[in-house]
């Protein structure tokens, strides 16, 4: 749970820097970009042997977590037999720190809308609009696609939820995973919580202003 | 702002001041281990601020043996917070509401005239209820007789300086020790695991010279026993931690957790 855990907290690290290269379109930065930068990233990905292995393992990796997760999530629910008529509640720990199943499985439901959404098309049926920048290079114009994905208020809304999922899960996650690998220092402790909750505010943040910025137009395919 | 002997005199009076209440008591009836059980209702007048928890279940208790009833099974011992016998879990949490109290050391002043105070067994599929209030608990004698243990006879205490220990070891390891085994971290953990009691034991053999020669085969043998005894596995949500009336701190676990990594891969047999 923690390796896996860890690992895909690695992944979001490279998830969120390349898809916030959309935002160098922003009109103060770099408003004739029109999602070059954000493309050429998405290309890079999909194009190295490297990162296609990788791709494989990412998805090992989040089959092993998710399968990991529930039977974890199974097994401790069964081990308190009859439920207590007053609940401790929120007097000895937080909701979301007691929810990691529920938050994680809304992640999960995002994953297949949002897997069908971009991964498929960029990556199995191939049905985006190419795009070149002058090198002969086409790629698929994904900056596109994550604009009419975005128009729509009802994925917008699903998006926010899942990042408002994926922080809690991760405000309880990121910290949990080292004390799971065994990290017991007082000074690495404190300093690991602040970090994991920094992390989890600021990836979930970037994450929300994706949608966001498109749906109300802050950046635009020109 | 009133002077500091006023303010003084004032928490005094509001703290220490003696009254008696009337109380309602909702407590859970099982007869037996696979008897169904229910929540029983008692209305106890006259309670005074001074007296403790268990002592209101014995108030109760000879009213009902005079009524020619059945007295509330109970498990208590020494009735000064070192044994941990009086578990119970009141008004939703083990010991009741005052931090790092047992029990047997929480007053009555914890509550006002007109309470209603709802008390439960433990609640957790290692810990089966035997009767009212009792819970076997055997589960954790299991679990030290896996390993929470050094197998030589160490002697007589012998000179303080006779063996060198690092303060800060001898500090951590000591309050591993204060662990008094009462299972409130079981019963308030969502997945009843026994984790931070596993982990006190663990610790605190783990930190001294004497424990280092079993210190892998120990954790490894501990861990697996805890996962035959039925407890479940630690999420880290730190319920037992915020519960333990002797303040066992929760990176415990993270170091058990350590020490089973290791002992996972280097341990001699
Ligand atoms: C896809 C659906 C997902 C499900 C069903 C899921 C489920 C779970 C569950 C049940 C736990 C253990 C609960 C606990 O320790 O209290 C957990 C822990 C964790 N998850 Fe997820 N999760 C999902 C996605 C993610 C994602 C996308 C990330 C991060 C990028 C992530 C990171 C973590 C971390 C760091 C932990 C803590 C590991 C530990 O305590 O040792 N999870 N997850
Ligand atoms: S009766 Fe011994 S700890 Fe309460």
């Amino acid at each position: 749970m923690g390796l896996t855990g860890l690992f895909l907290i690695g992944f979001l690290v490279i998830h969120v820097g390349l898809n916030a290269c959309i935002f160098a379109d922003l009109p103060f930065l770099n408003p004739s970009d029109n999602g070059e930068m954000f493309n050429r990233a998405a290309h890079f990905m999909g194009s190295t042997i490297v990162t296609r292995i990788l791709e494989l393992v990412l998805f090992a990796g989040f089959i092993l977590h998710i399968i990991q997760g529930y039977q974890l999530e199974i097994q401790n629910r069964k081990r308190r037999g009859t439920a207590y008529s007053v609940g401790l509640g929120n007097r000895g720990s937080k909701w979301y720190s007691r929810s990691m199943g529920l938050l994680g499985t809304l992640i999960f439901l995002f994953l297949i809308v949002h897997i069908s959404a971009f991964w498929v098309p960029s990556r199995i049926t191939h049905d985006l609009a190419p795009v070149a920048y002058g090198n002969g290079v086409e790629m698929h114009n994904l900056y596109l696609r994550m604009f009419e994905v975005f128009q729509s208020p009802l994925i917008v809304l699903l998006y926010l939820v899942a990042c408002a999922s994926l922080c809690f899960h991760l405000l309880h996650g990121f910290q949990s995973a080292f004390r799971t690998m065994g990290v017991h220092n007082k000074k690495y402790l404190t300093m690991l919580k602040s970090l994991g909750y920094g992390f989890a505010v600021v990836v979930s943040v970037l994450f929300a202003l994706m949608p966001i910025a498109m749906h109300f137009q802050w950046i635009k395919p020109d | 702002m009133p002077s500091a002997t006023v303010r003084a005199g004032w928490c005094v009076r509001f703290y220490m001041e003696h009254y008696n209440m009337n109380l309602t008591l909702k407590v859970w009836r099982q007869d037996n281990k696979n008897a169904q059980g229910r929540f029983e209702t008692y209305p106890v007048k006259d309670v005074s601020s001074e007296m403790s928890f268990l002592e209101v279940i014995d108030l109760l208790n000879d009213r009902l043996v005079k009524e020619g009833g059945d007295p509330i099974a109970f498990d208590h011992d020494c009735r000064e917070g070192i044994c941990g016998m009086c578990s119970m879990y009141i008004n939703g949490r083990p010991h009741g509401p005052w931090h790092a109290t047992t029990t047997c050391q929480l007053h009555m002043r914890a509550f006002k005239d007109g309470d209603t105070v709802v008390v439960e067994p433990w609640r957790a599929q290692a810990f089966p209820v035997i009767k009212d209030l009792v819970t076997d608990r055997s589960a954790f004698d299991r679990l030290v007789q896996a390993g929470g243990f050094v197998s030589v006879n160490t002697g007589n205490a012998v000179d303080g300086n006779a063996i060198p220990v690092n303060k800060d070891n001898a500090d951590a390891s000591f309050a591993a020790a204060s662990c008094i085994a009462c299972g409130a971290c079981v019963a308030a953990c969502k997945n009843a695991s026994a984790s931070l009691f596993l982990a006190a034991k663990v610790s605190h053999l783990a930190l001294l010279p004497q424990g280092q020669p079993e210190r892998k085969s120990r954790v490894l043998s501990m861990v697996a026993q805890m996962d035959k005894e039925g407890f479940g596995s630690c999420t880290f949500t730190g319920a037992c931690e915020a519960v333990c009336p002797k303040e066992i701190s929760i990176t415990n676990i993270s170091r058990m957790h350590k020490d089973y990594l290791f002992a996972g891969v280097a341990a001699d047999k």
